[in-house]
């Protein structure tokens, strides 16, 4: 009998398997191939905007994607570095060999944890609550909660041009009951649709009419545990390339011949990341597009073709590959394909992940209708934390949108539901100047603690870098500058005005014009260059991050608001009916998650707030 | 910790008082910030006599009760102000109340607070409920008749500019090795901002035109004693309405009157000729003709054509010189002896109210100086409830602020918060407040992916 079992080694299941072990639960992590655990079937890289936020979060709550990219990655970029702290994120090149191995090893030397092979086509249900899981073969194994992490397993199908085989990436089988089987025991099964672009051989390649894209000459990592420890002069480079009228044409020549165009798929596909004949028919005005070339890995020689990702026929692809700048001899070593798959309706999710029809049963990535490897890992973590809660009878841990980006993605999930697959964006994050992938340690490690998921070094590392901000941010407000010769000529050889009078450092450093490292001509700042860091940004935007606390403070409230499980909607009189038929559906667990509901006015949120002061006295 | 509400608790426009009521944490603070009095130290339950000062301007004279929960209709910190200055005044006060912090109350919210607060019980509670739903559905309506039409589609055709910035912005940010799509650069947004603020100001420009509409205007005519003043109101008036004398000072307090130009109504008020006096009666008028001419929305200065200027009337014209001054001299039918100085540049109408010459061009000059005939047949749908004005004015002091974030050189990310801000008010006055829209626009309008 396992704590847990978690079907499909993805980058949710990964997660969810490792965290659960760490919190001391006996796992299986059922996979159908060892080998592919911890695989990127789709772009070589880990982060991005928003995204690389997840990947910190991860680490943050005790995950390993953060690290595991850290020591996989042949580049690595801070996007957004000349905009505002807010919208920085990190993103990497992740080696598609080093990655899943460096993750295998991880998952082999975590304590807890059982690895089997299998493919699984049914669960075994007693009373609403799942009690375990049965193989292709028809093994029943036991387990007290089941997490699901199917990726695009679930009735897979490849679709190339007409052509349709069931599968899942890399020709691996699929899942052909489970999704079934799900909607036998009440769920809804929704179908979604992604893609992914052709690989290129890397000799066939003439980078010399291309636009050269380097990695950052500062070294970084992602996770909070370990200093970067790569040569940054080392890295490998990504190319810019562009689609041209003779492209374009051949795509409209051919756009029946498409699996979307030509009426072969049933999925919704993402709006985000639209096939490249999406492109062309939707922006009929625009003369190019952009495209990426990005090495897959040090150990073969594939090249990812980002901006690409189409579902024509080969001999189309051939000849829309062939008509690119550069790649006019290209040997294309994958095609690019759509894939089609069953995913349930996330508004059957709990915020703990758990499902409301199936009890002790959690989902997470993929299945979820999500898109994205951090989106994945996100849930996946969040699903294994909550999973242990649940066996040691503890309340779940729910992150709010004002705590983290992953609390942001499973709300919007579990709140509004998802037609298309669902990518995470800065813009869907209110709080997003609180929300930076600088604190993230700030912001979820003491949850993580709680939850058990770091160790009291990691934890204690952290009350440091508290007390060392702390003690930066008084230094600065009790110390003045003195206005001397000496001073007087450093502003002048910086081109900075002279302040008129003897300021705090803190009151200087408030001036859009100084920063941090120029006042360190005056004093000897002693302290780490994260510390710094996050004194100077909480210094020169604290107008702004006032008031989005202000803001979150009023969300917090509601959050405290809860609504009893066992609330019954037809009860509430005056309710308007759509908002009424909302709010069953939903089933929100706080007046704050109902008023984000679409369709659930003020006015119901009012008469809910009374209907639940009479029944309830909350 | 609930946030401070206030709205005007006595029906408008009825009896000589009227009360604006201020509950919720940081009533007492916020009502002192606006108050020469001072509440903070003072016992629960006592009334206070005061004057509200906004920027250094005395508004109105008020007695204010404070109240401090829990024993309060709401259970929190109340304050009631008893405003004396009548309808125009109230709402001036509630309007500092809303830019100082507090929010304008949703209908029935003081009594939702009672309710939530344990102050009433679960009987009243079904009341509380519908009295909720019937005074917002009626609130719903209202907004909706009052914000259908042109109105709306001005709002939302500035809602769609900035959504298009905003998506911009966000397009940037997520996706920012795209080089082919536009960069919301500082001088792109200065552009987008003097734009904006543009489109803004027309919006409140209008909202005067709704205040028009809905309440009509007021023209304080002055002057000093005996030149003629209430001869025009009466003329005007078409009735005796004011006690005509030859003796100067016969007017000592306010005589108040209205016609209808194009449907709109002109409340005239004749008010105590200025001038130095040692009378106690007349002074008490004489101050207060000086307060409806600084309260008038047009200021109708009479002169007599039969005298020279005297020091006090150059006083007054200095004073009163602006765009909404007009010049009547009076008595035109007398031998001329007033001369105008050179450096008067305002409209000068001459009539008499003997031959009743001139009455008509003053009509018209009225009508001209409000653009009654554009305002009225061009568009009837107008802000004109204080909710409206007090959203679009956030909006404006969000896009200031996004204008001073743009001055000292923040990133764009950081000034975009403030022009989402601004985008929300506005969504709130048409009842738009879809979320997703950003992103769909984000969607629809740029080319991305993988």
């Amino acid at each position: 009998m396992y704590d847990c079992i978690i079907v499909g080694g993805g980058h949710a299941g990964i997660e969810a398997s490792h965290i659960a072990a760490k919190m001391g639960k006996k796992i299986l992590l059922v996979t159908g191939n060892i080998k592919n655990i911890g695989d990127m079937p789709c772009n070589p890289s880990i982060g991005g905007t928003a995204k690389g936020i997840i990947v910190r979060e991860v680490d943050a709550l005790g995950g390993l994607m953060g690290h595991i990219a850290d020591i996989s990655q042949i580049q690595i970029k801070m996007l957004n570095n000349s905009k505002g702290p807010a919208v920085r994120s990190l993103r990497a090149q992740a080696d598609k060999i080093t990655y899943p191995k460096n993750m295998q090893d991880a998952l082999m030397h975590t304590p807890n944890l059982t690895i089997k092979e299998a493919m699984i086509e049914d669960l075994i249900i007693e009373d609403n609550t799942v009690k375990g899981v049965v193989t292709a073969d028809g093994e029943k194994i036991s387990g007290k909660t089941v997490i699901l992490t199917t990726g695009t397993y679930l009735k897979g199908n490849i679709l190339i041009g007409s052509e349709n085989t069931p599968g899942g990436p890399h020709g691996e089988a699929r899942s052909n009951h489970l999704s079934d089987k799900l909607k036998e025991y009440g769920l809804k099964i929704i179908r979604l649709k992604t893609g992914t672009p052709q690989r290129i051989k890397k000799d066939s390649i003439d980078f010399s009419v291309m636009q050269e894209e380097k990695g950052d000459k500062t070294p970084w990592t992602f996770s909070f545990d370990y200093e970067p420890s790569y040569d940054v002069d080392k890295q490998q480079s990504c190319y810019l390339l562009y689609t041209n009228e003779t492209t374009h044409k051949i795509i409209r020549d051919n756009l029946n011949k498409s699996a979307m165009y030509g009426g072969y798929a049933t999925g919704v596909g993402p709006r985000y990341c639209p096939s490249i004949e999406d492109k062309i028919v939707r922006f009929a005005d625009k003369e190019r597009h952009q495209l990426f070339l990005e090495p897959e890995s040090l150990y073969y020689d594939d090249w990812y073709l980002q901006g690409f990702s189409t579902s024509m026929p080969r001999d189309v692809q051939e000849l829309m590959v062939y008509s690119l700048k550069g790649l006019e001899n290209a040997i294309i070593t994958k095609y690019a394909y759509a894939i089609e798959y069953d995913a349930i309706d996330p508004l059957q999710i709990y915020p703990s992940l758990e499902n409301k029809v199936i009890k002790n049963l959690f989902t997470a990535g993929q299945i979820n209708g999500t898109s994205g490897y951090e989106e994945a890992a996100g849930q996946g973590i969040i699903a294994g934390i909550n999973a242990s809660l649940k066996l040691d009878n503890k309340e779940p841990l729910i992150l709010k949108r004002s705590d983290a980006y992953i609390g942001v993605l499973i709300d919007d999930l579990v709140t509004k539901g998802t037609i298309e697959p669902y990518r995470m964006l800065t813009s869907r994050a209110e709080f997003r100047l609180i929300l930076r992938h600088d604190n993230a340690d700030l912001r979820l490690r003491d949850y993580a603690k709680k939850c058990g998921t770091i160790s009291d070094e990691q934890y204690n590392h952290l009350q440091e870098k508290k007390q060392k901000i702390a003690d930066l941010t008084k230094y600065l407000k009790e110390n003045h500058i003195k206005i001397t010769e000496d001073n007087k000529n450093i502003f002048i050889e910086n081109d900075i005005p002279i302040p008129s009078s003897n300021l705090t450092y803190y009151e200087l450093l408030k001036r859009p014009e100084i920063k941090l490292s120029f006042l360190e001509n005056f004093i000897q700042l002693d302290y780490s260059e994260e510390v710094k860091e996050q004194v100077e940004i909480d210094v020169k935007y604290e107008g702004y991050i006032k008031k989005a606390y202000k803001e979150v403070e009023k969300l917090i409230k509601l959050e405290e608001k809860e609504i009893p499980d066992d609330i019954d909607y037809s009860c509430v009189t005056n309710l308007a009916s759509e908002a009424r038929q909302k709010l069953a559906k939903v089933r929100p667990k706080t007046i704050a998650q109902a008023s984000r509901i679409s369709g659930v006015n003020p006015v119901d949120i009012s008469v809910l707030s009374v209907y639940l002061k009479k029944e309830y006295n909350k | 910790m609930e946030d401070t509400i206030c709205a005007i608790s006595t029906s408008i426009g009825i009896g000589a008082i009227s009360i604006v009521r201020v509950t919720g944490t940081d009533a007492i603070k916020i009502f002192d910030s606006i108050f020469d009095g001072n509440l903070n130290d003072k016992e629960t339950h006592t009334i206070h006599y005061g004057h509200i000062k906004y920027n250094n301007e005395v508004i109105d004279e008020v007695l204010v009760m404070l109240m401090r929960g829990p024993k309060t209709y709401t259970t929190e910190d109340t304050v009631e102000i008893n405003c004396h200055g009548g309808k125009s005044t109230t709402e001036k006060v509630l309007e500092i109340l809303l830019s100082c912090g507090c929010r304008l109350a949703e209908p029935g919210e003081f009594t939702k607070r009672a309710f939530l607060n344990g102050r009433i019980n679960l009987l009243e509670a079904e009341s509380v409920n519908d009295l909720i739903v019937a005074k917002t559905d009626a609130a719903r309506t209202l907004a909706i008749n009052n914000v259908d039409g042109i109105l709306t589609k001005k709002i939302r055709n500035i809602r769609e500019k900035i959504v298009k910035i905003l998506a911009n912005i966000e397009v940037n940010i997520d996706y920012p090795e795209y080089q082919d799509e536009v960069q919301v650069t500082h001088n792109l947004m200065e552009e987008y901002l003097t734009d904006i603020t543009k489109e803004l100001k027309s919006l409140v420009d209008g909202a005067r035109n709704g205040r028009i509409i809905k309440e009509g205007i007021n023209i304080a005519i002055i002057g000093r004693p005996n030149v003629g003043k209430s001869s025009i109101l009466n003329h005007l008036l078409d009735e005796e309405k004011a006690i005509v004398t030859d003796i100067p000072g016969t007017t000592r307090d306010i005589v108040e009157g209205s016609i209808t130009l194009n449907g709109v109504a002109i409340n005239f008020i004749d008010t105590a000729g200025i001038r130095e006096t040692d009378d106690v009666v007349e002074k008490i008028g004489v101050d207060r003709s000086k307060r409806s001419a600084d309260q008038a929305d047009i200021v109708l200065f009479v002169a007599n054509n039969n005298e020279k200027l005297t020091e006090e009337d150059l006083k007054l014209l200095e004073k009163y010189d602006s765009e909404n001054l007009i010049i009547f001299v009076n008595k035109s039918d007398l031998e001329q002896k007033i001369e105008i100085p050179g450096n008067i540049s305002r409209e000068i109408i001459w009539g008499n109210t003997i031959d009743v010459n001139g009455l008509d061009s003053l009509k018209n000059a009225i009508k001209n100086k409000l653009n009654l005939d554009t305002i009225v047949n061009k568009d009837m749908s107008y802000l004109s409830n204080i909710r409206q004005i007090d959203l679009v004015n956030k909006a404006n002091s969000a896009i200031e602020n996004a204008y001073a974030s743009l001055k000292n050189d923040m990133p764009i990310d950081m000034i975009e918060i403030d022009l989402r801000a601004a985008w929300e008010y506005l969504g709130e006055i048409i009842g738009d407040s879809y979320q997703d829209e950003l992103v769909d626009n984000i969607f629809s309008n740029f080319c991305l992916g993988k």
